[in-house]
């Protein structure tokens, strides 16, 4: 086998990481922080996706410059409209089920459901495609048999970028010692002063608008419909949870084994072979070790 | 006599139906120490709870400094000046205690204040651990920073001194007393150890059973008497 063949599924592996990345991220502060599982979590992958499929629309009548330039527009509108819906949802559903996790689980899946069939009566069930500007297509040529193409690298910088601000927040701001201290207890980062109220609110809104970005990346890939987002919901939840849902190195990690194995399988046997020998690696795995791959080591 | 900054005047808790705590009053004024002793199950960390706003009042009010915190919730005392050490200390595990530290802190201040680490040098040298991984005299003390760094005018101490060793005890007991000069902080403390609190407090106030059955400063009372109430 030569090198460049190589090199190509790599590539490819990367791509599938970035993607599970970008996924995960938002869930990693929801579920992995905050303990809340929303199901409804795919819909604003949706969210975003669709909010990029209509700036490209708008293109034909704002004018030639907004069809080149409107993507980095899109993963902003994305990212506040994800993030406000995220709010309302928290602000009005999430916020009263807090101590109920099988309640809210049920809730955010019935809220999944009306999602989508607003999605379907908004845009029609056909899948709707984003018109790519013209700098995120074709590929890069190294040598005359290596192809990479160009959309897989901006995704890569993209989920750079958001995985460092993501993880900078949660380490290094005030803000992120806040929410970590409200995750472990509630009722005590209160009586140490804490908006507690505000804390849920704005993580919640914030890894909301992560999915929304996420949706936004993803029409670069691939094209959208109102169920897009919930076929990602379980792959997205098994990154969390395989990685350990404390800790983002782990969700970063277990992104790229998981991506890494399926790619590398898939180049052996059929698609679904790889996707049952990866999902039985980790079966194992979560039952050896329960809290995942990483946690953190401290008496409790 | 001097105005108290921090007033309860009748309060009542309860846990569904059955009262805990009943028309209990209890005022502490500026600089001074108050101690609320009494036996396991007479009602003290209930009161301490409600006090901070974990537990609801089902009647009466608290005043701080004159303004009205009875509907407040938790977060909004501390901002008002009320700050709090729980029972068991409730440090965050895995954050580190200088993160613990700074969730104390109002939204307003930029990094820790360098006193705390004064008072409690031990916190600077563990800084960079997670605050799980601290014994429980240094959880203690990290559990007074975190209280101490909202800059309160009140602070509530439940049962500090609660599974630690005797020397550690002596040495939170002279630091109480220096935050105290130092800062001019009032400070409520429940307690069952009779020596700390002989130690600490200017007041004692017994409690049995939900109600206040005894008040008096400290100059006025005789170890051997106020065994004599505590064992009711």
């Amino acid at each position: 086998m030569d090198l460049s063949i190589w090199a190509m599924q790599a590539f490819n592996g990367l791509s599938t990481f970035c993607v599970l990345l970008l996924m995960a991220l938002g869930l990693a502060i929801i579920f992995g922080q905050m303990g809340v599982i929303n199901m409804a979590h795919g819909e604003f992958l949706t969210i975003g996706a669709y909010t990029t499929f209509l700036l490209s629309q708008a293109g034909s009548v704002l004018g030639d410059w907004f069809q080149t330039w409107y993507f980095p527009v899109a993963i902003v509108v994305s990212f506040v409209l994800a993030g406000a819906v995220g709010w309302l949802v928290e602000r009005f559903m999430v916020r009263h089920l807090y101590r109920r996790p099988l309640d809210t689980l049920l809730a955010t899946w019935g809220l999944s459901l009306v999602m989508q069939q607003a999605f379907r009566s908004g845009f029609g069930a056909r899948e709707v495609s984003a018109t790519l500007p013209d700098w995120l297509m074709g590929s890069l040529k190294p040598t005359a048999t290596i192809d990479i193409p160009i959309n897989g690298l901006f995704m890569m910088a993209l989920t750079a970028a958001l995985t460092g601000l993501v993880v900078f927040g949660l380490t290094s701001t005030r803000f992120g010692v806040w929410v970590r201290a409200t995750v472990q207890n509630r009722a005590m980062a209160s009586a140490a002063g804490i908006n507690t109220r505000k804390v849920d609110e704005l993580t919640f809104a914030i890894g909301c608008g992560l999915a929304g970005v996420a949706g936004a990346a993803f029409t670069t890939i691939g094209s959208t419909g109102p169920t897009s987002g919930s076929l990602y919901i379980v792959d997205t939840f098994l990154v969390v949870v395989f990685g350990g849902a404390e800790r983002l190195i782990g969700t970063i990690l277990s992104a790229f084994s998981i991506a890494q194995t399926q790619a590398a399988t898939e180049f052996f046997m059929t698609g679904s072979m790889a996707k049952v020998l990866t999902l039985s690696t980790i079966i194992v795995i979560l039952m050896l070790r329960p809290q995942g791959l990483f946690s953190i080591k401290v008496r409790r | 006599m001097t105005e108290s900054v921090f007033e309860a005047d009748s309060i009542r808790v309860c846990y569904g139906e059955s009262e805990v705590v009943g028309k209990l009053s209890l005022d502490a004024k500026q600089n001074e120490i108050v101690a609320l002793m009494g036996l396991n199950g007479m009602g003290k960390t209930t009161v301490m709870k409600a006090l901070i706003g974990l537990l609801p009042l089902r009647a009466g009010r608290l005043l701080l400094g004159g303004k009205d915190l009875t509907r407040a919730a938790p977060f909004e005392r501390v901002a008002n000046g009320l700050a709090y050490v729980p029972q068991g200390r409730m440090v965050f595990p895995t954050l580190t205690v200088e993160e613990n530290i700074v969730s104390g802190l109002p939204a307003s201040a930029r990094g820790v204040p360098a006193e705390i680490y004064e008072f409690f040098p031990v916190l600077k040298e563990m800084r960079k651990r997670r605050a799980g991984n601290l014994s429980g005299g240094q959880q203690q003390q990290l559990a007074i920073g975190r209280a101490l760094a909202s800059n309160p005018r009140v602070l509530l101490l439940d049962e500090p001194t609660e599974g630690i060793q005797p020397s550690i005890i002596k040495e939170i007991a002279v630091q109480l007393k220096r935050i105290r000069d130092e800062k001019g902080l009032t400070i409520l403390v429940s307690e069952q150890v009779l020596s700390f609190a002989l130690a600490v407090a200017d007041r004692v106030a017994v409690m049995v059973r939900g109600a206040l059955v005894h008040q008096s400063p400290r100059a006025d009372l005789e170890e051997a008497s106020l065994g004599k109430l505590l064992a009711i």
